[in-house]
């Protein structure tokens, strides 16, 4: 690709950037969101059409108008939200749009037979062909999606965010599957938030920063703190702000706390003044551990308490001063279409509601914590991935709760979007009127060991006793949940 | 297929029920006797098929509000070519095309402006109705019997062979064809894949607006033959028939398993909803309920086959 350029309206996404990536080769994208990654992607993959350069694909002209043109040349992208087809099976998926039929009707047996094929070269046999998509894991529609790419002949592959929602073991497959591929000639681009698994699983590296190619080479050797910098432009010294902090009445307490199938047993209290962190791989239970505190799981055995209050629904929780956001954003976070005002106040409106007195009330949220936008009456699902996350949080600085449930409040979003909901979680519990307690469900756990206090892993179902963050690491915390010690 | 299973069971229980009470009421085992299965045949046929194009429509991911206004406009375009002296074979083609008519309407309004299927479909089907009534002149077309009516009439002595009338056959021929379409053809595939997740189909390359309009074509020639069966019954033109059929036909596709949500549908499964439907209506009305018994009755067999799936549904994830 050379000297790439995109605008849209006044803002110009993509200026003159170039990026070359040889067949055989994993290359990792790097960059904040809104720094134009994913406007590259679409660009070479078809889903958008450049204003300015020009792309080869093998040493031909290639100009792709939409992503089935791109696809047919033989370059795929696969979407951070997944583009598969829930109802249908596996095997329908890998060749949707392409069925293959004899005498007019479909021919199952060569579908079946291809797409065990497609699997098997992926290092994934154990993928039934005739699944019903929605029934697999998030790791097992990934393969799907690739599977699918390859079925059609692909040789560039495009992943865009591929391990935001995969648990380590699952990650650490797909970089396998990744390693697999290019070992076959495949050319693998991949966009990703985390450095240190871009560094461990790319060959090669580029870095866009406002929509110019800032770094890129090799990355064998390069430190973190210096793709950091090209990133945000500075040294990013202060990624997890942390101040001294005292740790007041308990806020939250579970007892022996067990839902419908997870979680198992968990006991846990939260104070205020206090960030606490649970750690654990997807389906160990720390979703729906939050779930049943916040009341939107049923209570099977054990006992919760919320300053006080015993079992109780969403509406009572609101009430009695805890707030929960969702890992699901654009599913139980926001509602999209409606405004960035409404979202922040959707849970304390009061009898009135005006133009005037809504932007009046969201400005001190969009303030701290730095939301980008136009104007607070517009649909929140035109702010950027990062800004939306931003407003999901700050509903609970306009309710101003006491204490925080959080489930994975970081996912998927821009270095800078995180620093500005760490720097708002530690000026909570430390500030001097009422601190408010964070309890923090997490997966990266440099995140987890930055901002919080104590840190307890879940296992299956079970939560184990919290750790003083200090006095844990990394190692520690990831042997405790995949298994490995007791 | 567990799914029909599921649906052919309460099919039997509901059967059975009232084979129970109506024998407990009068002594004889009257509900089961092969002309009663017959007469629920019979009834369940128009419901039954204009269903199998519902089931598509909704597995695509849309609805059709206009069903029961196209079923009045067949039977008024058949009845009027009968009484201009047209053949019965070239009148029935008519009533059939006039339903795929106002199918391709409906297809060309929903993938051309972009419009929700469920708004598009309520403003056809208060304009088709019109157009049914001024065809008809608000009045009822009285036509020519002939061997169209016998359709589904109750078998004469001679033809007993039939075992039902050749309606009811038609019925099933054309379900086998509408299910191998859902399962075993390219285009049930992407049908599915519309209702499943739109943006996901355009991606894989599926023509997403033909496919649509297709489903909606067929949906309306389906639709139209259940208006010709709806001829068959009355033998008069009616633009008044079948007002508010569209919901018992919703209704049968429901019980049978679809989600309004789109990317589900089983043929047999909505079949056998219809059928359901009948057998309440029937043994309701050989019981002597009133009308408003029945209905409360239907009502609530709506509702809880919908709520028993949800919970299904929820216990498998």
């Amino acid at each position: 690709m050379r000297g790439i350029g995109k605008r849209f309206g006044a803002t110009e996404a993509l200026a003159a950037v170039d990026l070359s990536v040889a067949s055989g080769e994993i290359h990792a994208l790097l960059g904040q969101n809104g720094a134009g990654k994913s406007t590259l992607m679409k660009i070479l993959s078809g889903a958008l059409v450049p204003d300015a350069g020009s792309i080869e694909l093998d040493g031909q002209p290639y100009r792709p108008r939409n992503p089935l043109e791109g696809r047919r040349a033989g370059v795929a992208m696969i979407y951070q939200e997944l583009s598969l087809v829930p109802h249908l099976s596996v095997a329908e998926n890998v060749f949707l749009g392409v069925e293959p039929t004899r005498r007019g009707l479909l021919d199952r047996v060569l579908m079946r037979q291809r797409t065990r094929e497609v699997l098997a070269e992926l290092g994934s046999p154990d993928v039934d062909p005739d699944a019903r998509v929605d029934a697999l894991p998030i790791a097992g529609r990934q393969i799907v999606e690739i599977a699918r790419a390859l079925a059609a002949g692909c040789r560039v592959l495009v992943l865009d965010e591929p391990t935001s929602s995969l648990p380590r073991p699952d990650a650490d497959r797909l970089f396998a599957t990744m390693r697999r591929l290019a070992g076959q000639g495949q050319a693998i681009v991949y966009i990703t938030h985390f450095l240190e698994e871009a560094l461990a699983a790319g060959d090669r590296y580029s870095v866009l920063r406002d929509g110019r190619l800032v770094e890129s080479g090799a990355t064998a050797g390069v430190p973190p703190e210096r793709i950091v910098t090209a990133m945000v432009g500075r040294a990013g010294s202060e990624a997890y702000p942390r101040s001294p902090r005292q740790a007041g009445e308990a806020l939250l307490a579970i007892d022996n706390l067990a839902g419908l199938t997870r979680p198992n047993d968990a006991s846990l209290t939260v104070h205020r003044g206090e960030v606490v962190g649970i750690f654990g791989l997807v389906g160990s239970g720390r979703t729906e551990l939050i779930r049943a505190i916040f009341g939107l799981d049923p209570v099977l055995r054990g006992d919760v308490r919320v300053m006080g209050l015993g079992e109780a629904a969403p509406t009572a929780r609101w009430r009695s001063g805890a707030g929960m956001v969702s890992e699901d954003r654009k599913g139980e976070g926001l509602a999209v279409g409606l405004s960035v005002a409404d979202n922040l106040m959707l849970t304390a409106f009061g009898p009135w509601v005006t133009a005037a007195g809504q932007r009046a009330a969201s400005g001190p949220v969009i303030g701290e914590l730095g939301i980008r936008l136009a104007d607070p009456l517009q649909p929140v699902g035109q702010l950027s991935g990062g800004n939306q996350q931003k407003v999901a949080f700050g509903r609970l600085l306009h309710h101003d709760v006491d204490l925080l449930l959080l489930d994975e409040p970081t996912r998927g979003i821009d270095v800078a979007s995180k620093a500005a909901i760490y720097r708002t979680i530690d000026r909570l519990v430390t500030r001097a009127d009422r601190p408010c307690g964070v309890l923090i469900v997490g997966s990266y756990l440099p995140e987890l060991l930055g901002i919080c206090d104590r840190i307890a892993v879940m296992r299956r179902g079970t939560l184990a006793p919290p750790v003083g963050a200090a006095e844990t690491s990394e190692h520690a915390l990831l042997l405790a949940a995949s298994g490995g010690g007791n | 297929m567990r799914r029909n299973l599921v649906t052919l069971m309460a099919l039997l229980g509901a059967f059975l029920l009232f084979a129970i009470l109506v024998h407990s009421e009068t002594g004889d085992f009257g509900f089961v006797s092969g002309p009663n299965l017959e007469l629920i045949l019979r009834q369940t046929a128009i419901v039954g098929t204009a269903a199998l194009g519902m089931t598509l429509i909704i597995a695509a991911g849309g609805i059709d509000l206009s069903a029961g206004a196209v079923i009045a406009l067949s039977t008024v375009v058949l009845a009027a070519a009968l009484s201009a002296g047209l053949s019965p074979l070239a009148a029935a083609i008519l009533g059939v095309l006039a339903g795929a008519a106002a199918g391709a309407l409906n297809g060309i309004l929903v993938t051309v402006l972009g419009v929700v299927p469920f708004i598009v479909t309520l403003g056809t089907m208060l304009a088709l109705r019109g157009v049914a009534k001024g065809l008809a002149h608000e009045q009822k077309i009285d036509a020519p019997m002939t061997w169209v009516n016998s359709a589904l009439a109750a078998l004469k002595p001679e033809d007993r062979w039939m075992l039902f009338p050749p309606g009811v056959w038609l019925t099933v021929v054309l379900a086998v064809l509408v299910g191998v379409t859902l399962n075993y053809t390219r285009f049930g595939r992407h049908l599915l894949a519309v209702g499943s997740n739109e943006a996901a189909a355009r991606l894989a390359g599926v023509q997403v607006g033909r496919v649509k309009r297709r489903v909606y074509l067929l949906g309306g020639a389906l639709v139209g033959v259940a208006g010709v069966f709806q001829f068959a019954r009355l033998s008069v033109g009616d633009p008044t028939v079948a007002t508010g059929l569209e919901l018992d036909i919703i209704a049968a596709v429901v019980i049978g398993g679809a989600s309004l949500a789109g990317g589900e549908g089983w043929v047999l499964g909505s079949l056998l909803g219809a059928l359901i439907m009948t057998v309440i209506r029937a043994g309701g009305s050989q019981l002597g309920w009133s009308n408003w018994v029945q209905e409360i009755v239907t009502g609530a067999i709506i509702v809880t086959a919908v709520a028993i799936d949800r919970i299904r549904h929820r216990r498998h994830g």
